[in-house]
């Protein structure tokens, strides 16, 4: 086991754990952002440098500090090793200029993607990002390539977090797209534009984390803050079978793995129950599906009222008229 | 004259052949290492010579060798890196192609140190007729009995193999070299671990420059403490630098560390000053990746000391006022270069080379290029300037690899010692609006 402190906070993790699990561990405004890393598909990660922070101390054995500020998803914790993630001004930094770089060649058509709502990206530029860009370049664009009838990819918007190439690595028999080319010109593509056939090619559009793989079956059907999210399950051979409705009225617009509260599906899902099963009658409803308040997709989403957390967020509004700053970690949760 | 210990018999007729390489006193490491020390005090000797890394970082190699898991039950391998892509830098090129089998002795040499019995030559693949040359000497060896099973009648087997890259200056970081060697795509892996632990193969690896490993031979010829002697301070030994740019006589040339700057730009015998009788604007020491000085830095140090070609003399002052002495690609520019337009050039390399794996490096580097076609050709703006510099420091120290460093220092110490041509480049434009 060690012990470590992230941002002031203790924490005892196994050894090899990586700083961001740890953090994880503590929950809370404290925990860096990630997207590339995706803990159920392994050697994911490192890419995108969202998740830097600062080690400021490596390990009580060796005291030194790391000299450069390291992935946290992909560096294992030390015992008494000192991390510094919101309390660093360089993370902050830092993290605010690889959002930018993020931005840089994105087309951000949010409007018109189906991703809007439920992206991460969307989510990380408006924690982390400028409200303006400074970039004055075109953007590069890539033509839209259908891989198998179901998914859509639109290279336009992606990151390149390789996710989806791990996922037909670990979770298909054959993986037939991967990353060609090099630097920004490099992209996500099939073996001369083959098709993606697999019983499990459905999660490559989960745990993308832009817009870039869609469903074809849902494109442009609803924004995703209009439909009711429930979950609900069925018998299935292939997958756990538990899945997330996403219904407007009595129609399933869509069918997707359940996401935890860091966007990463826990159970994969087969493209049966994902494609196959758009009746409400194929399904045993479990009830409505939590969606964080923070979400946009919490609009229009209506739970049942636990009257403590109301009194609580009462107090804090109240507090707030009183002209009292709110702890800032409060705001989003 | 500085001693020379790697290019002695550069100009002997033949001397890429077996006959006379050896009748040069060739491959004598090679037998004395076998016959006489062990593995461990091989690399005793390595470590006592004090030699640093001569591929651009500087690591001690010794020390690189100590770190390797001698307790894994995995293979060892010995990988040289060859490919040689940073630009201003062809000392390995020339090394390879005029002496062959030095390379060939140094690979033998510290593959026994190691306890590796499969080593590989990595070499970029643009040098395919290096490769050719490499092979040809390869063959020899394995004839005379140098490579292959029971070398000299020892228990010591090897095979070395020479393998192209396609083309990629990435594929010089050490990791994605092993990305590559191993068939896949050359994208520069996280560390840790490090190959020494987890290299080729996911076995102990040790991955060193052709200098590094051709400098292996006089070490254990003269021993340790004898090569310690020659060069200055932590800077031992001989250096091969690439000379090129705005000099008499470009080309490339073995040093003893320690040289002052001044007598290697302006010494007949090293590059016989700058051409045209021109005066020298600035000099990029150390391969297109470090920082540009100017003249009075590059000659004195800030503390007015004149500055020297070794590790320690280059880097005096860091960043704000020295560079690196990085891979020796020494490249001299006049008064009359543009500085705005070396930089866009250096700029659209790094951009092109981005392997696309991390985000600050994938994107940055094109942003940089933009702005910098921008400023060249007369459209940038006054807040391009610090948009470039901010780019660079955003870059500098959060990518995977050191390919986004190297992509922004150049631009960072480019502004920082001549600001001045950067406003005028943007004033050009103001000058044609007005008329």
């Amino acid at each position: 086991m060690a012990k470590l402190t992230i941002d002031g906070v203790e924490v005892e993790v196994p050894d090899g754990t990586s700083i961001l699990n740890a953090a994880r561990q503590i929950g809370g405004a404290l925990v860096p952002p990630a997207m590339c890393y995706y803990s159920s598909l392994k050697e994911t990660g490192g890419k995108c440098r969202v998740c830097l922070v600062k080690v400021a101390q490596g390990s009580t054995k060796d005291p030194r500090p790391m000299p450069k500020l390291v992935a946290s998803c992909r560096t294992p914790v030390g015992d008494g090793m000192v991390v510094q993630n919101l309390t660093s001004p360089e993370v902050l930094e830092a993290r605010k200029g690889v959002v930018e770089f993020l931005l840089l060649n994105h087309p951000l058509d949010c409007p018109i993607c189906d991703q809007a709502g439920e992206c991460d990206l969307q989510n990380l530029a408006y924690e982390h990002g400028a409200s303006t860009t400074r970039y004055e370049g075109e953007r590069r664009t890539f033509e839209k390539i259908d891989i198998g009838d179901k998914i859509k990819l639109h290279m336009t918007r992606c990151i390149l977090c390789y996710r989806c190439t791990y996922v037909a690595d670990q979770l298909t028999n054959e993986r037939v797209h991967g990353v060609i080319g090099r630097g920004d010109r490099a992209e996500i593509s099939t073996y001369i534009q083959k098709a993606v056939d697999n019983d499990f090619s459905g999660n490559m559009i989960d745990v993308c984390p832009v817009g870039a793989l869609t469903d074809r079956t849902f494109r442009f059907k609803s924004r995703v803050w209009f439909t009711d999210p429930k979950d609900a399950h069925r018998n299935c051979t292939k997958c756990s079978g538990k899945v997330v409705l996403w219904m407007k009225g009595d129609e399933v617009l869509r069918v997707t793995a359940r996401k935890d509260q860091y966007g990463e599906v826990k159970e994969y899902i087969c493209n049966e129950c994902r494609f196959e099963h758009k009746k409400v009658s194929d399904w045993t409803v479990e009830g409505p599906r939590h969606i964080d308040r923070h979400s946009v997709i919490a609009q229009n989403h209506y739970e049942k009222i636990d009257l403590q957390k109301l009194k609580k967020e009462v107090e804090r509004q109240l507090e707030f008229q009183r002209g009292k700053q709110l702890p800032e970690n409060e705001i989003h949760s | 004259m500085g001693r020379k210990l790697l290019l002695e018999h550069i100009d002997v007729p033949g001397i890429e052949t077996f006959e006379v390489y050896r009748k040069k006193g060739g491959y004598a490491s090679v037998e004395k290492a076998l016959k006489t020390m062990t593995p461990d005090a091989v690399t005793d000797e390595v470590k006592r010579s004090g030699m640093r890394g001569r591929g651009g970082a500087g690591f001690p190699t010794g020390m690189k060798w100590s770190f390797l898991d001698r307790k894994s039950t995995k293979p060892r391998y010995m990988v040289c890196n060859a490919d040689e892509s940073e630009p201003g830098t062809f000392k390995d090129r020339y090394l390879m192609e005029k002496i062959p089998h030095l390379l060939i002795e140094g690979m033998i040499t510290s593959s026994y140190a190691l306890g590796a019995n499969t080593s590989f030559i990595y070499i970029r693949g643009e040098y395919m007729y290096v490769l050719q040359i490499l092979e040809k000497a390869i063959d020899e060896a394995y004839a005379k009995g140098f490579l292959g099973k029971n070398i000299l009648g020892t228990d010591f087997s090897l095979d070395l193999y020479v393998h192209p890259g396609a083309g990629a200056y990435i594929c010089g970081e050490e990791t994605a070299l092993l990305e590559s060697l191993e068939g896949k795509r050359g994208n520069p892996r996280l560390k840790p671990p490090f190959p020494a632990i987890a290299g080729l193969y996911a076995s102990p690896t040790v991955v060193n420059n052709v200098e590094t490993i051709a400098a292996v031979v006089p070490i254990v010829n003269m021993g340790g403490d004898e090569y310690a002697k020659i060069g200055i301070g932590k800077s031992t030994g001989t250096k091969l630098i690439s000379a090129s740019g705005h000099i008499n006589k470009p080309g490339v040339y073995e040093i003893e560390l320690g040289l002052p700057v001044e007598e290697f730009i302006f010494s007949e015998e090293y590059c016989g000053g700058v051409w045209k009788d021109r005066r020298l604007k600035a000099v990029v020491a150390g391969g297109s990746s470090v920082p540009i000085l100017p003249t009075e830095l590059i000659l004195t140090t800030a503390k007015g000391e004149p500055r020297l070609m070794s590790y320690e003399s280059l880097s005096d002052g860091g960043f704000a006022t020295g560079t690196m002495l990085g891979s020796g690609g020494f490249i001299v520019m006049d008064e009359t270069t543009d500085i705005v337009k070396n930089l866009y050039t250096f700029a659209r390399f790094y951009h092109h080379e981005s392997c696309g794996q991390c985000s600050p490096c994938r994107e940055g580097t094109g942003w940089m290029e933009k702005i910098l076609h921008r400023l060249h050709h007369g459209h940038g703006k006054k807040e391009d300037i610090d948009i470039l510099v901010d780019v660079a420091k955003k870059i500098e120290g959060n990518t995977i690899c050191p390919l986004g460093d190297a992509a922004a220092w150049p631009v960072a110490s480019a502004v920082r010692h001549f600001r001045k041509e950067f406003e005028e480049a943007v004033v050009q434009e103001s000058l044609l609006v007005n008329g």
